[in-house]
Protein backbone atom coordinates (compact mmCIF):
# COMPACT_ATOMS: atom_id res chain seq x y z
CA UNK A 1 0.00 0.00 0.00
CA UNK A 2 1.44 3.65 -0.86
CA UNK A 3 1.87 5.74 1.95
CA UNK A 4 1.66 9.65 1.72
CA UNK A 5 -0.33 11.77 -0.45
CA UNK A 6 -1.09 10.32 -3.50
CA UNK A 7 -2.87 11.89 -6.55
CA UNK A 8 -4.74 10.20 -9.46
CA UNK A 9 -5.59 12.10 -12.38
CA UNK A 10 -7.29 14.51 -10.59
CA UNK A 11 -9.32 17.37 -12.60
CA UNK A 12 -10.94 20.63 -11.49
CA UNK A 13 -13.19 23.20 -13.10
CA UNK A 14 -13.50 26.90 -11.59
CA UNK A 15 -16.09 29.08 -13.45
CA UNK A 16 -16.89 26.27 -16.57
CA UNK A 17 -13.28 26.32 -17.46
CA UNK A 18 -10.84 22.98 -17.27
CA UNK A 19 -8.30 24.51 -15.15
CA UNK A 20 -6.20 20.98 -14.98
CA UNK A 21 -6.82 17.67 -15.66
CA UNK A 22 -5.09 14.31 -15.32
CA UNK A 23 -3.37 15.65 -12.54
CA UNK A 24 -1.03 13.19 -10.32
CA UNK A 25 1.73 12.77 -7.91
CA UNK A 26 3.10 10.73 -5.22
CA UNK A 27 4.25 12.32 -1.96
CA UNK A 28 6.26 9.72 0.77
CA UNK A 29 6.56 11.27 4.06
CA UNK A 30 8.63 14.21 4.54
CA UNK A 31 8.30 14.78 0.98
CA UNK A 32 7.69 18.20 -0.77
CA UNK A 33 6.28 19.61 -3.78
CA UNK A 34 6.74 22.67 -5.50
CA UNK A 35 3.53 23.95 -7.71
CA UNK A 36 5.12 26.05 -10.68
CA UNK A 37 3.43 27.75 -13.27
CA UNK A 38 2.22 30.96 -14.45
CA UNK A 39 -0.87 33.15 -12.95
CA UNK A 40 -4.38 31.55 -13.91
CA UNK A 41 -2.87 27.63 -14.22
CA UNK A 42 -4.45 26.52 -11.43
CA UNK A 43 -1.97 25.95 -7.95
CA UNK A 44 -4.43 28.11 -5.69
CA UNK A 45 -7.12 25.40 -7.14
CA UNK A 46 -5.17 22.54 -7.20
CA UNK A 47 -4.36 23.20 -3.42
CA UNK A 48 -7.99 24.33 -2.35
CA UNK A 49 -8.74 21.14 -4.05
CA UNK A 50 -6.38 18.81 -2.13
CA UNK A 51 -7.71 20.70 0.96
CA UNK A 52 -11.40 19.24 0.43
CA UNK A 53 -12.44 23.04 -0.04
CA UNK A 54 -12.49 22.64 -3.99
CA UNK A 55 -14.29 19.82 -5.55
CA UNK A 56 -12.34 17.48 -7.54
CA UNK A 57 -14.32 16.70 -10.78
CA UNK A 58 -12.42 13.45 -11.28
CA UNK A 59 -9.58 11.38 -9.81
CA UNK A 60 -8.57 9.94 -6.79
CA UNK A 61 -6.27 11.65 -4.02
CA UNK A 62 -5.35 9.01 -1.26
CA UNK A 63 -3.94 9.47 2.19
CA UNK A 64 -1.65 6.32 3.20
CA UNK A 65 -3.97 4.57 1.26
CA UNK A 66 -7.39 5.52 2.43
CA UNK A 67 -9.38 7.91 -0.38
CA UNK A 68 -9.10 11.48 1.12
CA UNK A 69 -11.77 13.36 -0.25
CA UNK A 70 -15.08 11.09 0.43
CA UNK A 71 -15.44 12.13 4.18
CA UNK A 72 -14.31 16.03 4.19
CA UNK A 73 -14.17 16.86 7.58
CA UNK A 74 -12.04 14.36 8.68
CA UNK A 75 -9.57 15.42 5.77
CA UNK A 76 -9.82 18.54 7.68
CA UNK A 77 -7.74 17.29 10.51
CA UNK A 78 -5.48 16.23 8.31
CA UNK A 79 -5.14 19.48 6.39
CA UNK A 80 -3.20 22.71 7.47
CA UNK A 81 -4.01 25.34 4.82
CA UNK A 82 -2.28 28.52 3.98
CA UNK A 83 -4.14 30.73 1.57
CA UNK A 84 -3.90 33.49 -0.46
CA UNK A 85 -5.61 35.90 2.50
CA UNK A 86 -3.95 35.72 5.79
CA UNK A 87 -7.43 35.12 7.53
CA UNK A 88 -6.51 37.62 10.51
CA UNK A 89 -9.01 39.53 12.17
CA UNK A 90 -8.08 43.47 12.72
CA UNK A 91 -10.25 43.91 16.08
CA UNK A 92 -8.39 40.96 18.32
CA UNK A 93 -4.98 40.56 19.26
CA UNK A 94 -2.57 38.48 17.86
CA UNK A 95 -2.73 35.96 20.55
CA UNK A 96 -6.81 35.97 20.63
CA UNK A 97 -6.29 35.45 16.47
CA UNK A 98 -5.10 32.35 17.13
CA UNK A 99 -7.20 31.33 20.16
CA UNK A 100 -9.68 29.08 18.29
CA UNK A 101 -6.72 27.02 17.31
CA UNK A 102 -4.83 26.25 20.11
CA UNK A 103 -4.18 26.75 24.13
CA UNK A 104 -2.54 29.44 25.55
CA UNK A 105 0.79 27.93 25.74
CA UNK A 106 0.81 26.29 22.38
CA UNK A 107 -0.11 29.92 20.81
CA UNK A 108 3.24 31.45 22.75
CA UNK A 109 5.32 28.84 20.86
CA UNK A 110 3.94 29.04 17.80
CA UNK A 111 4.63 33.14 18.25
CA UNK A 112 7.86 32.51 19.38
CA UNK A 113 8.69 30.31 16.16
CA UNK A 114 7.85 33.09 14.09
CA UNK A 115 9.27 35.56 16.18
CA UNK A 116 5.85 37.92 17.09
CA UNK A 117 5.67 36.76 20.80
CA UNK A 118 6.24 40.50 21.77
CA UNK A 119 3.53 41.44 19.62
CA UNK A 120 1.65 38.71 20.93
CA UNK A 121 -0.95 41.69 22.68
CA UNK A 122 -1.37 44.26 20.15
CA UNK A 123 -4.19 44.79 18.42
CA UNK A 124 -3.58 42.83 14.29
CA UNK A 125 -4.65 46.06 12.85
CA UNK A 126 -1.23 47.19 14.10
CA UNK A 127 0.56 44.72 12.31
CA UNK A 128 2.49 45.24 8.75
CA UNK A 129 1.47 42.91 5.90
CA UNK A 130 4.09 40.69 6.65
CA UNK A 131 3.59 40.65 9.99
CA UNK A 132 0.26 39.12 9.31
CA UNK A 133 1.85 36.36 7.25
CA UNK A 134 3.68 35.70 10.18
CA UNK A 135 0.87 35.38 12.37
CA UNK A 136 -1.02 32.99 9.76
CA UNK A 137 2.24 30.97 9.65
CA UNK A 138 1.96 30.79 13.37
CA UNK A 139 -1.38 29.33 12.81
CA UNK A 140 0.43 26.94 10.66
CA UNK A 141 2.52 25.55 12.96
CA UNK A 142 -0.49 25.60 15.41
CA UNK A 143 -2.45 22.38 13.64
CA UNK A 144 -1.04 19.53 14.26
CA UNK A 145 -1.70 18.57 10.58
CA UNK A 146 0.35 16.17 8.57
CA UNK A 147 -0.56 17.84 4.93
CA UNK A 148 0.46 21.19 4.58
CA UNK A 149 -0.73 23.46 1.82
CA UNK A 150 0.96 26.94 0.96
CA UNK A 151 -0.25 29.30 -1.06
CA UNK A 152 2.58 31.51 -1.75
CA UNK A 153 3.58 31.43 1.24
CA UNK A 154 6.72 33.90 1.55
CA UNK A 155 4.46 36.84 -0.12
CA UNK A 156 5.68 39.90 2.03
CA UNK A 157 7.97 37.89 4.20
CA UNK A 158 11.57 39.15 4.81
CA UNK A 159 14.48 36.91 4.99
CA UNK A 160 14.86 36.54 8.71
CA UNK A 161 11.08 35.70 8.30
CA UNK A 162 11.80 33.22 5.36
CA UNK A 163 14.56 31.30 7.26
CA UNK A 164 12.55 30.80 10.03
CA UNK A 165 9.81 29.29 7.65
CA UNK A 166 12.48 27.08 6.08
CA UNK A 167 13.37 25.93 9.77
CA UNK A 168 9.07 25.36 10.22
CA UNK A 169 8.96 23.25 6.94
CA UNK A 170 12.49 21.49 8.42
CA UNK A 171 10.76 20.58 11.18
CA UNK A 172 7.66 19.58 9.76
CA UNK A 173 9.16 17.00 7.24
CA UNK A 174 11.50 15.38 9.80
CA UNK A 175 8.21 14.55 11.50
CA UNK A 176 6.77 12.46 8.39
CA UNK A 177 4.72 15.23 7.30
CA UNK A 178 4.43 16.74 3.57
CA UNK A 179 4.50 20.40 1.99
CA UNK A 180 2.59 21.17 -0.98
CA UNK A 181 3.71 24.69 -1.89
CA UNK A 182 2.73 27.01 -4.71
CA UNK A 183 5.55 29.66 -5.87
CA UNK A 184 7.06 32.32 -7.64
CA UNK A 185 10.00 32.63 -5.85
CA UNK A 186 12.76 29.99 -4.18
CA UNK A 187 11.31 28.36 -1.09
CA UNK A 188 13.33 26.80 1.88
CA UNK A 189 12.17 23.42 0.88
CA UNK A 190 15.81 21.13 0.40
CA UNK A 191 15.19 17.89 -2.30
CA UNK A 192 11.62 19.41 -3.00
CA UNK A 193 10.24 17.89 -6.75
CA UNK A 194 8.40 20.04 -8.78
CA UNK A 195 4.93 19.99 -10.86
CA UNK A 196 4.74 22.26 -13.33
CA UNK A 197 0.86 23.88 -14.36
CA UNK A 198 0.78 24.58 -18.26
CA UNK A 199 -1.43 27.96 -18.34
CA UNK B 1 -17.56 24.67 19.07
CA UNK B 2 -17.42 26.07 22.25
CA UNK B 3 -14.33 27.46 21.10
CA UNK B 4 -15.83 28.69 17.79
CA UNK B 5 -18.42 30.64 19.90
CA UNK B 6 -16.20 32.32 22.42
CA UNK B 7 -14.47 33.63 19.26
CA UNK B 8 -17.58 35.12 17.42
CA UNK B 9 -18.63 36.45 20.97
CA UNK B 10 -14.46 38.23 21.50
CA UNK B 11 -15.01 39.82 17.71
CA UNK B 12 -18.40 40.98 18.21
CA UNK B 13 -17.81 42.48 21.46
CA UNK B 14 -14.76 44.43 19.95
CA UNK B 15 -16.86 45.16 16.89
CA UNK B 16 -19.79 46.41 19.10
CA UNK B 17 -21.00 48.57 16.62
CA UNK B 18 -23.52 45.68 15.05
CA UNK B 19 -25.12 44.83 17.86
CA UNK B 20 -25.43 48.08 18.82
CA UNK B 21 -26.70 49.26 15.77
CA UNK B 22 -29.51 46.48 15.80
CA UNK B 23 -30.94 47.82 19.08
CA UNK B 24 -30.53 51.41 18.06
CA UNK B 25 -32.76 50.52 14.78
CA UNK B 26 -35.22 48.69 16.66
CA UNK B 27 -35.62 51.11 19.15
CA UNK B 28 -36.10 54.11 16.48
CA UNK B 29 -38.07 51.87 13.98
CA UNK B 30 -40.52 51.10 17.00
CA UNK B 31 -40.83 54.76 17.94
CA UNK B 32 -41.73 55.87 14.67
CA UNK B 33 -45.03 54.45 14.81
CA UNK B 34 -46.68 56.65 17.38
CA UNK B 35 -45.83 59.47 15.58
CA UNK B 36 -46.93 57.76 12.11
CA UNK B 37 -50.12 56.94 13.75
CA UNK B 38 -50.95 59.08 16.61
CA UNK B 39 -50.50 58.71 20.26
CA UNK B 40 -54.30 57.35 21.07
CA UNK B 41 -53.02 54.98 23.98
CA UNK B 42 -55.80 52.15 23.04
CA UNK B 43 -54.81 52.27 19.76
CA UNK B 44 -50.90 51.84 20.25
CA UNK B 45 -51.64 49.11 22.35
CA UNK B 46 -53.82 47.18 20.10
CA UNK B 47 -51.18 47.44 17.81
CA UNK B 48 -48.09 46.97 20.18
CA UNK B 49 -47.03 43.68 19.82
CA UNK B 50 -47.33 43.54 15.94
CA UNK B 51 -44.92 46.23 15.99
CA UNK B 52 -42.36 45.22 18.42
CA UNK B 53 -42.26 41.78 16.17
CA UNK B 54 -42.00 43.19 13.05
CA UNK B 55 -39.26 45.71 14.51
CA UNK B 56 -37.36 42.58 16.11
CA UNK B 57 -37.50 40.93 12.56
CA UNK B 58 -36.26 43.67 10.68
CA UNK B 59 -33.62 44.47 13.59
CA UNK B 60 -32.68 41.20 13.40
CA UNK B 61 -31.69 40.88 9.81
CA UNK B 62 -29.08 43.81 9.93
CA UNK B 63 -26.09 42.21 11.35
CA UNK B 64 -26.83 38.52 9.42
CA UNK B 65 -25.32 39.96 6.30
CA UNK B 66 -21.84 40.27 8.25
CA UNK B 67 -22.02 36.73 9.98
CA UNK B 68 -20.33 34.85 7.17
CA UNK B 69 -19.78 38.09 4.91
CA UNK B 70 -16.84 39.03 7.03
CA UNK B 71 -15.33 36.02 7.79
CA UNK B 72 -15.77 35.10 3.32
CA UNK B 73 -13.75 38.10 2.57
CA UNK B 74 -10.97 37.87 4.41
CA UNK B 75 -10.21 34.19 4.10
CA UNK B 76 -11.43 32.87 7.62
CA UNK B 77 -14.32 31.21 6.35
CA UNK B 78 -11.70 28.71 4.98
CA UNK B 79 -9.70 28.30 8.36
CA UNK B 80 -13.17 27.67 10.19
CA UNK B 81 -14.30 24.45 7.32
CA UNK B 82 -10.91 23.50 7.37
CA UNK B 83 -10.99 22.78 11.58
CA UNK B 84 -11.94 19.75 11.66
CA UNK B 85 -15.55 21.17 13.00
CA UNK B 86 -18.47 19.45 10.52
CA UNK B 87 -19.94 22.52 8.90
CA UNK B 88 -23.19 22.46 10.24
CA UNK B 89 -21.73 22.82 13.97
CA UNK B 90 -19.55 25.81 12.49
CA UNK B 91 -23.02 26.94 11.15
CA UNK B 92 -24.98 26.25 14.60
CA UNK B 93 -22.21 28.39 16.56
CA UNK B 94 -22.76 31.11 14.12
CA UNK B 95 -26.42 30.87 15.00
CA UNK B 96 -25.88 30.74 18.70
CA UNK B 97 -23.34 33.88 18.33
CA UNK B 98 -26.06 35.73 16.22
CA UNK B 99 -28.77 34.93 19.10
CA UNK B 100 -26.36 36.31 21.88
CA UNK B 101 -25.58 39.06 20.36
CA UNK B 102 -28.72 40.26 18.65
CA UNK B 103 -31.64 38.04 19.72
CA UNK B 104 -30.90 38.01 23.79
CA UNK B 105 -30.44 42.29 23.17
CA UNK B 106 -33.48 42.47 21.48
CA UNK B 107 -35.59 40.85 23.89
CA UNK B 108 -34.14 43.19 26.72
CA UNK B 109 -34.98 45.96 24.76
CA UNK B 110 -38.47 45.05 23.63
CA UNK B 111 -39.62 45.66 27.51
CA UNK B 112 -38.80 49.18 26.86
CA UNK B 113 -40.24 49.59 23.83
CA UNK B 114 -43.15 47.81 24.92
CA UNK B 115 -43.80 50.12 27.99
CA UNK B 116 -43.75 53.14 25.45
CA UNK B 117 -46.57 51.60 23.12
CA UNK B 118 -48.27 51.26 25.81
CA UNK B 119 -48.92 47.24 26.25
CA UNK B 120 -51.55 45.90 28.32
CA UNK B 121 -49.55 44.83 31.08
CA UNK B 122 -51.30 41.18 31.15
CA UNK B 123 -49.26 41.17 27.60
CA UNK B 124 -46.07 41.11 28.65
CA UNK B 125 -45.15 37.78 29.80
CA UNK B 126 -46.53 36.34 26.42
CA UNK B 127 -44.65 38.68 24.58
CA UNK B 128 -41.50 37.92 26.05
CA UNK B 129 -41.90 34.38 26.08
CA UNK B 130 -42.55 34.42 22.79
CA UNK B 131 -39.69 36.06 21.82
CA UNK B 132 -37.80 33.57 23.30
CA UNK B 133 -38.24 30.84 20.59
CA UNK B 134 -38.96 33.62 18.19
CA UNK B 135 -35.48 35.55 18.22
CA UNK B 136 -33.94 31.83 18.13
CA UNK B 137 -35.69 30.92 15.36
CA UNK B 138 -34.58 33.58 13.55
CA UNK B 139 -31.09 33.45 14.30
CA UNK B 140 -31.33 30.07 12.72
CA UNK B 141 -33.39 30.51 9.41
CA UNK B 142 -31.41 33.81 8.99
CA UNK B 143 -28.09 31.89 9.56
CA UNK B 144 -29.20 29.36 6.94
CA UNK B 145 -30.40 32.30 4.55
CA UNK B 146 -26.99 34.03 5.03
CA UNK B 147 -24.56 31.27 4.52
CA UNK B 148 -27.11 31.00 0.98
CA UNK B 149 -26.15 34.38 -0.17
CA UNK B 150 -22.54 34.30 0.77
CA UNK B 151 -21.14 34.55 -2.62
CA UNK B 152 -23.95 36.39 -4.52
CA UNK B 153 -23.37 39.41 -5.94
CA UNK B 154 -25.90 42.28 -4.19
CA UNK B 155 -26.81 39.53 -1.49
CA UNK B 156 -27.87 42.10 1.34
CA UNK B 157 -30.48 42.68 -1.00
CA UNK B 158 -31.14 39.03 -1.27
CA UNK B 159 -30.95 38.01 2.10
CA UNK B 160 -34.43 39.68 3.04
CA UNK B 161 -36.27 38.54 -0.05
CA UNK B 162 -35.49 34.99 1.04
CA UNK B 163 -35.74 35.18 5.19
CA UNK B 164 -38.92 37.64 5.47
CA UNK B 165 -41.18 34.82 4.47
CA UNK B 166 -40.16 32.24 6.13
CA UNK B 167 -40.13 33.80 8.99
CA UNK B 168 -43.64 35.27 8.94
CA UNK B 169 -45.08 32.14 10.92
CA UNK B 170 -42.82 33.27 14.00
CA UNK B 171 -44.79 36.41 13.71
CA UNK B 172 -47.59 35.14 13.13
CA UNK B 173 -48.00 32.64 16.69
CA UNK B 174 -46.07 35.54 18.33
CA UNK B 175 -47.96 37.93 18.14
CA UNK B 176 -50.96 36.10 18.36
CA UNK B 177 -49.99 34.23 21.76
CA UNK B 178 -49.02 38.49 23.00
CA UNK B 179 -52.59 40.03 21.07
CA UNK B 180 -54.65 36.52 23.50
CA UNK B 181 -52.63 37.59 26.52
CA UNK B 182 -54.10 41.15 26.26
CA UNK B 183 -57.79 39.90 26.07
CA UNK B 184 -57.47 37.42 28.61
CA UNK B 185 -57.14 34.16 26.76
CA UNK B 186 -54.98 31.43 26.60
CA UNK B 187 -51.26 32.48 24.86
CA UNK B 188 -50.19 28.64 25.85
CA UNK B 189 -51.37 27.10 22.51
CA UNK B 190 -49.57 29.76 20.37
CA UNK B 191 -46.38 30.08 22.36
CA UNK B 192 -45.84 26.15 22.38
CA UNK B 193 -46.27 26.28 18.82
CA UNK B 194 -43.66 28.85 18.18
CA UNK B 195 -41.24 26.56 20.11
CA UNK B 196 -42.76 23.73 17.79
CA UNK B 197 -41.06 26.13 15.11
CA UNK B 198 -37.79 26.51 16.41
CA UNK B 199 -37.94 22.88 17.73
CA UNK B 200 -37.70 22.01 13.85
CA UNK B 201 -35.53 24.67 12.65
CA UNK B 202 -32.92 23.52 15.14
CA UNK B 203 -31.57 20.76 13.60
CA UNK B 204 -32.82 21.88 10.04
CA UNK B 205 -31.45 25.20 9.45
CA UNK B 206 -27.87 24.37 10.77
CA UNK B 207 -27.71 21.51 7.66
CA UNK B 208 -28.55 23.39 5.92
CA UNK B 209 -26.40 26.14 6.43
CA UNK B 210 -23.40 23.74 6.23
CA UNK B 211 -24.20 22.30 3.02
CA UNK B 212 -24.55 25.92 1.45
CA UNK B 213 -21.13 26.95 3.04
CA UNK B 214 -19.24 23.93 1.43
CA UNK B 215 -20.61 25.28 -1.85
CA UNK B 216 -19.59 28.76 -1.13
CA UNK B 217 -15.84 27.59 -0.67
CA UNK B 218 -15.84 25.33 -3.74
Amino acid sequence: MPDGLVADSLAAIRGERLVFAGLSFALPPGGALLLEGPNGSGKSTLLRVLAGLGRAEAGTLRWNGEDALSDRTTHATRVAYLGHQDAVKPGLTAAENLAFWGTTAQIEAALTRVNLAPLADLPARMLSAGQKRRLALARLALASAPIWLLDEPTLGLDTTSVAALGDMLAAHRAQGGVVLAATHLPLPLPGAETLRLAA
Amino acid sequence: MRKLLARELRLSLRHGTDSLAAILFFLVAGALFPLAIGPAPETLARIAPGIIWVCALLAALLPLDRLFGADAEDGSLDHLLLSGLPPAAIALGKAAAHWLTTGLPLLLAAIPLAVMLRLPEEAFPALLLGLIPGTAFLSLIGTAGAALVLGARRGGVLLPLLILPMAVPALIFGVAAADAAAVGLAARPHLLLLSALCAAALPLCPLAAGAALRSSAE
